[in-house]
């Protein structure tokens, strides 16, 4: 095994992770603020992909731009959804929540289906295929731009929790849903609110990630399990925590492509999360609750 | 006789009496129905009585399936050998599962993301085991399609048939009996409120892990008729999360913790499916995935406007208790 080849493969998971990181973010804060599983989460994220391949086809919109307009129906997708659906189940039980959000995948993945059927699509730009050299080593990029971009929007995010009233506001309901009711907050506006920049993050990682893959509809459970991995394993709710295990399934998807048959990946990733369950079930960056 | 042993009578006596009028169409669509109804059983009673949720039972159909079609393809041990090893097998496993997640204190979501990631990891597990013919699956010769060979599940439709509803009385009978015994009214404390359950002396981890025993070796012997039933096995499919769905649909439609939910839901839902086929079908519709999209419209005002299912509602129509 040639060294420089390893740190190659390594660097092209961690830019990856990055994305599924973003990916991820979007389920954790989700769950965080509305304590709600998001079931359909990779089927977002597929339908943002869709999104991606459409706008490309149809006015030659490269994805990164095509992200603004993207994100920013998400976002409303998100509120509406949020408001409209799940706002009413918020009392009752897990399970349905879940039954609820399970039916909103199925029509979500289907539709996708009857709309452009199962064979894979994608977005073909020349510069995606051209690679940077840093001194020995080969960066993507696509997959750099990808990663920068996945990092951009987490940061905003991040800025927008701890320096915003309304950030705040939300971290409140989070911390204490009766304490923010007390004080006044409009808490179903404000989980709406938080339903649609999740969304808002899973449309800018789906748009990145068509850069780096080819979109079908079967897609969209697989990135619901992989959100799931990488939001145990990170720690639900933390949002630093959803980053660092998307790079670590990144990464770990990319060496054990190397180092076990590829198929069996994602096993490792299931593995991982098993472990992190027992040993340590609020994640490696999660607070105990 | 009261007027609910009266209908269950009723019941039974029109599904006996079935096969000799009905299509075989109609037989294979009653024969997966009664499926269904029985997995939707075991699963019941881990979720509908003791509370604990698995998305992962999809599990044990595989593994129960796998342990019995393999004893088959490899040594020629027959379905009645197989479904000790099933049981055996998913007991072994669903007491793993439970005693690692109750000892860690796993609830919840973390404990139904558990069961997915169990279930997972089989399912890329088995890609790999060539013995069981890895991905490309595993086939059992189709032996027998008249007669009724029943030791080895070896048989005409109308046997198929015959035994599911068999395995699917016996399970309403041992849930009606669980649900009354010492067992059940335990689990109903800790599915209302563990801590309280606890506070009053019971038990809890070791109650939960029966649920999940009990709920497991069910589960297996679903897993075998499957095996013998469809004769072909692909870890793709049968450890899919979407078999799990499949399973907890019923009961949580037909109304979760009910004796009669999880038949009733089974029933609803099947025939919903077909029905929007054969609808789909008279309109020209029949691209890939419109069934589905319908099915899951369905789904989600099912949830929305009947939160705690169908059969509640409809046993107080008809004046029977649960």
């Amino acid at each position: 095994m040639d060294p420089v080849n390893v740190v190659n493969l390594v660097l092209a998971g961690v830019l990856t992770g990055l994305v599924y990181g973003l990916m991820a973010l979007g389920l954790s804060v989700i769950f965080g603020v509305v304590r709600v599983v998001n079931f359909a989460h990779g089927e977002m994220m597929t339908i943002a992909m869709y999104a991606a391949v459409v706008l490309f086809a149809a006015f030659k919109l490269d994805p990164f731009l095509a992200v603004l307009p993207i994100a920013a129906a998400f976002f409303l997708l998100g509120y509406a959804l949020q408001a409209g659906l799940i706002n009413p189940f918020i009392t009752r039980p897990e399970h349905s929540q879940f039954m609820l959000l399970v039916a909103v995948a199925l029509i979500m993945v289907n539709a996708l289906l009857v709309g452009f059927g199962p064979d894979a699509r994608s977005v073909q730009l020349d510069y995606l295929l051209e690679s940077i050299e840093v001194g020995p080593l080969l960066l993507d990029r696509g997959k750099l731009f990808a990663a920068l971009v996945a990092c951009g929007t987490a940061a905003l995010l991040f800025a927008f929790f701890k320096l915003t009233p309304t950030g705040k506001a939300i971290r409140a309901c989070a911390d204490n849903y009766l304490g923010a009711k007390v004080v006044g907050l409009n808490v179903k506006h404000l989980y709406a609110l938080t339903f649609g920049l999740g969304s808002a993050c899973v449309a800018v990682a789906g748009c990145m990630m068509v850069l780096l893959v080819d979109v079908t509809p079967n897609l969209g459970p697989a990135y619901t399990l992989l959100a799931f991995v990488i939001v145990i394993v990170g720690g639900l709710g933390s949002m630093a925590g959803a980053l660092l295990g998307g790079v670590l399934i990144g990464v770990s998807e990319a060496l054990a492509g190397l180092l076990i048959t590829p198929s069996a990946k994602s096993m490792f990733s299931f593995g991982l999360l098993i472990l992190v369950l027992l040993l340590r079930p609020q994640g490696l960056l999660g607070r105990k609750t | 006789m009261t007027r609910a042993h009266a209908l269950l009578a009723t019941l039974l006596a029109l599904l006996v009496a079935f096969p000799a009028a009905a299509s075989p169409y109609a037989l294979s669509v009653a024969t997966l129905i009664l499926f269904f109804a029985f997995a939707g059983q075991a699963w019941n009673v881990m979720m509908g009585f003791a509370g604990q949720l698995s998305l992962g039972h999809s599990l044990y159909v595989g593994v129960g399936a796998y342990a019995a079609a393999g004893l088959y393809f490899h040594f020629g041990i027959g379905a009645w050998a197989g479904v000790f090893l099933a049981i055996a097998a998913c007991v072994l496993l669903g007491a793993a599962i439970g005693f690692l997640a109750f000892r860690f204190g796993i609830s919840g979501v973390y404990f139904a993301l558990l069961t997915i990631a169990f279930a997972e990891f089989t399912r890329i597990g088995f890609d790999h085991i060539q013995w069981l013919g890895g991905p490309g699956g595993l086939f059992i010769k189709v032996e027998h399609r008249t007669g009724w060979d029943l030791l080895n599940l070896r048989g005409a439709p109308a046997m198929f048939y015959y035994v599911m509803l068999g395995l699917t009385c016996a399970a309403f009978a041992l849930c009606a009996w669980l649900l009354r015994s010492r067992a059940g009214y335990y689990w109903q404390a800790i599915r209302e409120n563990e801590e309280a359950a606890q506070a009053l002396g019971i038990n809890t981890f070791r109650w939960k892990m029966l649920a999940v025993v009990i709920s497991s070796a069910m589960t297996a012997v679903a897993g075998v008729f499957f095996a013998f039933y469809y004769n072909n096995l692909f870890p793709e499919q049968i450890f899919h999360i979407s078999r799990s769905i499949e399973i907890i649909l019923g009961p949580i439609i037909g109304g979760l913790g009910t004796l009669f939910g999880p038949i009733l839901g089974a029933a609803v839902l099947t025939i919903l499916a077909d029905g929007i086929t054969e609808l789909l079908a008279a309109l020209g519709w029949e691209f890939p995935g419109v069934k589905q999209v319908f099915y899951g419209l369905v789904l989600l005002i099912v949830v929305m406007f009947l939160p705690h299912g169908i059969w509640p509602t409809l046993a107080r129509k008809l004046g029977v208790g649960k």
